[in-house]
């Protein structure tokens, strides 16, 4: 408890030129800076998993409700194409991973490789569900009062319906965050490529890798619950 | 630095800064562009409060069709049941998601915290600034939705009326999406502030009390809210496409829809009242002169208010066809959650107890907040009890409760917390007479308003419903002639803190004596908060060693 | 950065360890797939979702770096999936325990004067099962 004040960056651009040019002026240190950064990202990352966390939620509900039609209508669904997705998700996990890693170390080339195989891994993730949806939609499985589908068990139940409803939507909100994720990875690899992430700052890499990986997080559970129940 | 006036601090002499937060740099650009928390608190300020007047003059016309049973001003009638069940929703939803929500943090907090802390902005200015654009654009959306079709569900949509009226229901739920987004931000902010921009030196429990309860709404912010934003996407699909979620017809559940929409809902009630529990605990020991007692009962309580208030939820939805045993748990929790509010209060009292108390208008406030708070927070206690909420449930009991609570409660602390830091904000005292005088306008018009209710909602009266029996007319007149004191009150309140900024004396950097670090800074407080970076020296409260006088 | 240096001066060993944790996944999805073609009943969703939440946890600590983190974060990412936990708990507590109350005062109405036109349901009948 000094009882002295300390004269600390009363003209942040003008003392000794310490600073990184990527150190905001209320931070006294990068490390502060990145610590905090990733606390942001943390407390943003937990208002997702209670986002998605709801629609879970309300697909539970709905599943006591109609245990029977929820069970039939898992079977239209392809679990080779879903667990194909899972082990394309793992993989970009994994290339984001190492794309922080190269980052942090200097290599500024294998960080770009490494985010574009991300992006690649996420293109092919929609490909497939692109041709689930265009299936799915060859069938009459639509949302909603758009559901056509003959053949069911219990014709006339609406537990069909909000099954899909609750598929397209969930898978829907899934692939918008993977369109954002390629997105930015796309932009992050551009940078990398022009050199501006070093074991000084990566912070972007970093935090984006992290969304990404919560985007792979929750299709490690949407997998199972519309997959593999049966 | 030219400096050519003396601040008169009570601390001692220092000169005033010239250049100041608010005249550095000059322009709508500089503002409407600017990163500094301070500013953004006060265009946050001009927000809510113009939220505030609109949503008062929705309740002043909610008060005025009721006041007789025929609906009829000079022998005329000028309101209909469909404008009623309109006024009343936008009052609620422009007061819950466009004001109490947003204001205390977002304005005074957004000022204060960061030098409270010490320190030179919050942790992410821009996000910051984010925040308040999302809110414009939030605020532009639910107004929207007014002109276009207006809403006439209640500001809680309950399904299945909410997914099949007509009206804007759709735009004024994406409003509150947006506003959603608005409040998670400035949350996450506040957080991540706490957390890594505290001054030197400073701990954990070194921190004012005002910071730890808005810590505790960031961390309701953040898990809340996003439940809401997915309750509202799911209620605009059922709307559009039927999904059969929210909607018995095609298979869905309304209580589901209750559930969904509480679990926000609730929480964000203690997003509203933490941040008014947080000024009282800082006016309280500075207008008493004296340390707070029990720090950590108080920082504490605060944190479990915020944790608890997650599991009691189901309370409103004891009639709405809650099974048994959910009712009986979410009843039980209840009366728990009640617990960490009484310990604030008996240790606000406890530190008045042989201080040194005097009756400014911030403490005018702080000790209404004491009596209306104390009413408001009894009677919800009234309704985790089963047996009485299946009779006062949905009457004006509980209109007037959680009025007590959110109003007698987070918007006198707001106002306690405006005067507090009014100076410091503008560098200007405002009138201390005509603060008193409309301090006593409102709280004498806010108990005719409510209390009156309390007893209508006891004798049976419902909330919402545009006719009555004739048994209540007195009643409910006598509430609406109280709502008039309480809007005189408000509107005197405006024009002399706007009269203050041009002819209001100019304060000094620590009018009421204050230990907490933002009243070490200048009034206003220069760009970057303070002349030098401070470091922690003393604990908050600390009044050992002060001989101060009054100004 | 301080946070990272020791692991950044040796990058082929955090190559590694993430080659590793992938292999870990994979194979840890394939027993899930294999596991829902037999059939365990109401074991089937427990044995999915446990699965399930060891590969996110395996995800969380070793991508997301969380067990070499400073605690804060990982408080922040448990936090949310207990208050989701919250959520869902109560709300099956609820939705679960649901009865199918009856009235159980119920008196038959008084004979209409009235010829019974269209629209005059005869209301003493239990209220039929809503949904």
């Amino acid at each position: 408890m000094s009882t002295t004040t300390e004269v600390l960056h009363q003209d942040p651009h003008g003392h000794g030129g310490e600073h990184d040019p990527h150190q905001q002026h209320h931070f006294t240190t990068m490390e502060q800076q990145f610590d905090t950064s990733k606390i942001g990202m943390w407390l943003f990352l937990a208002t997702e998993v209670l986002t998605f966390g709801g629609l879970f939620a309300g697909f539970g509900l709905m599943q006591s409700k109609y245990p029977m039609e929820f069970i039939e209508a898992h079977e239209k669904l392809k679990r080779w194409a879903g667990a194909t997705n899972t082990v394309v998700l793992l993989v970009s996990s994994f290339t984001a991973v190492m794309a922080v890693l190269m980052a942090r170390t200097n290599q500024a080339k294998k960080c770009a490789m490494y985010l574009w195989l991300t992006v690649g891994c996420a293109g092919i993730f929609m490909c497939i569900k692109a041709y689930e949806y265009t299936h799915d939609f060859e069938e009459g499985l639509y949302p909603a009062k758009y559901y056509s589908h003959v053949g069911d068990l219990i014709p006339g139940s609406h537990g069909y319906a909000t099954f899909f409803s609750f598929y397209f939507m969930m898978t829907g909100l899934h692939g918008l965050h993977v369109l954002i994720g390629m997105g930015l990875m796309s932009w992050l690899a551009i940078r990398a490529s022009r050199g501006e992430f070093s074991d000084k700052y990566y912070t972007p890499v970093d935090l984006i890798a992290l969304f990404w990986h919560l985007v792979d997080l929750i299709w490690i559970y949407l997998f199972p619950l519309y997959y593999l129940i049966t | 630095m030219e400096h050519t006036l003396t601040s008169g601090s009570v601390l001692g002499d220092r000169p005033r800064p010239v250049k100041n937060y608010l005249n550095e740099t000059t322009g709508i650009k500089s503002w409407l562009t600017t990163v500094d928390h301070k500013r953004i608190g006060i265009m946050y300020l001009c927000a809510v409060c113009t939220a505030f007047l609109l949503g008062g003059i929705f309740a002043l016309l909610v008060r005025l069709s009721l006041l007789n049973p025929q609906h009829t001003l000079f022998g005329k009638q000028w309101v209909t049941a469909e404008m009623y069940n309109r006024f009343f929703t936008l009052h609620g939803a422009i007061m819950v998601f466009l004001f109490i929500i947003p204001a205390i943090p977002a304005s005074l907090a957004n000022f204060v915290l960061p030098m409270m802390l010490g320190a030179k902005d919050v942790a992410f200015p821009r996000i910051n600034l984010m925040s308040f654009y999302l809110w414009c654009i939030g605020a532009v959306m639910a107004i929207g939705s007014m002109v276009i079709g207006a809403v006439d569900t209640g500001w809680t949509f309950y399904t299945p009326y909410s997914t099949t009226t007509d009206g804007a229901v759709g735009l004024m739920t994406m409003a509150v999406f947006i506003l959603g987004f608005s409040s998670i931000f400035t949350g996450l902010n506040f957080i991540a502030t706490v957390h890594k921009l505290r001054a030197p030196g400073m701990g954990w429990f070194d921190m004012p009390l005002f910071v730890w309860g808005i810590y505790a709404t960031g961390v309701i912010q953040i898990l809340a809210t996003p439940v809401l934003a997915i309750t509202l996407v799911l209620l605009l699909i059922e709307r559009v496409f039927q999904i059969g979620i929210f909607d018995s017809r095609i298979g869905g559940d309304p209580v589901l829809f209750q559930h969904f929409f509480w679990f926000y809902s609730h929480p964000a009630v203690y997003i509203m009242i933490l941040p008014g529990m947080a000024i009282i605990s800082e006016i309280i020991p500075t207008f008493s002169r004296k340390t707070i007692f029990g720090y950590r009962a108080i920082a504490y309580s605060s944190v479990s208010l915020a944790l608890l208030s997650f599991i009691v939820w189901g309370h409103h939805l004891f009639v709405a066809g809650e099974s048994d045993l959910a009712n009986v748990v979410f009843s039980a929790l209840t009366f728990l959650v009640a617990i960490p509010s009484g310990v604030k209060m008996f240790n606000w009292l406890t530190t008045m107890y042989k201080g040194n108390i005097s009756f400014e208008t911030p403490m005018l406030y702080a000790m209404s907040f004491l009596f209306l708070f104390a009413i408001g927070g009894l009677t919800g206690i009234f309704f985790s009890t089963l047996a009485v909420d299946i009779h006062l449930t949905d009457t004006y009991f509980v209109v007037a409760h959680f009025h007590y609570v959110m109003m007698g409660g987070t918007v006198i602390a707001f106002l306690g917390g405006l005067h507090y830091w009014w100076p410091k904000m503008t560098g200007r005292m405002y009138s201390e007479k005509w603060g008193r005088i409309a301090t006593a306008l409102v709280f004498i018009g806010f108990n005719m308003t409510f209390g009156s209710q309390f007893i209508m909602g006891g004798q049976g009266m419902p909330r919402r419903y545009f006719n009555y029996l004739d048994q209540f007319q007195p009643i409910h007149a006598f509430s609406t002639y109280g709502s008039w004191v309480l809007g005189s009150g408000l509107f005197m309140t405006a024009i002399y803190l706007l009269a203050s900024l041009k002819t209001g004396p100019l304060a000094p950097d620590n009018p009421w004596g204050g230990t907490t670090m933002e009243w070490e800074s200048s009034s206003p407080p220069v760009v970057h908060n303070f002349e030098e970076q401070p470091v922690f020296e003393h604990e908050p409260y600390d009044y050992r060693h002060r001989t101060v006088t009054h100004v | 950065m301080s946070t990272h240096t020791e692991h950044a001066e040796n990058p082929k060993a955090e190559t590694l360890k993430y080659v590793a944790t992938l292999v870990v996944l994979l194979i840890l999805t394939a027993i899930t797939v294999g596991a829902s073609y037999i059939d365990f009943g109401e074991g089937n969703i427990v044995i999915a979702l446990s699965i399930a939440t060891v590969k996110g946890v395996i995800v969380a600590l070793i991508f997301m770096h969380l067990l070499h983190d400073k605690p804060v974060n990982a408080v922040i990412a448990v936090a949310g999936f207990i208050f989701l936990g919250i959520f869902l708990l109560f709300d099956f507590l609820d939705v679960g325990s649901r009865t199918n109350p009856q009235p159980i005062n119920l008196h038959p109405l008084p004979a209409a004067t009235a010829p019974a036109t269209a629209g005059a349901p005869a209301a003493a009948a239990p209220a039929e099962k809503k949904e």
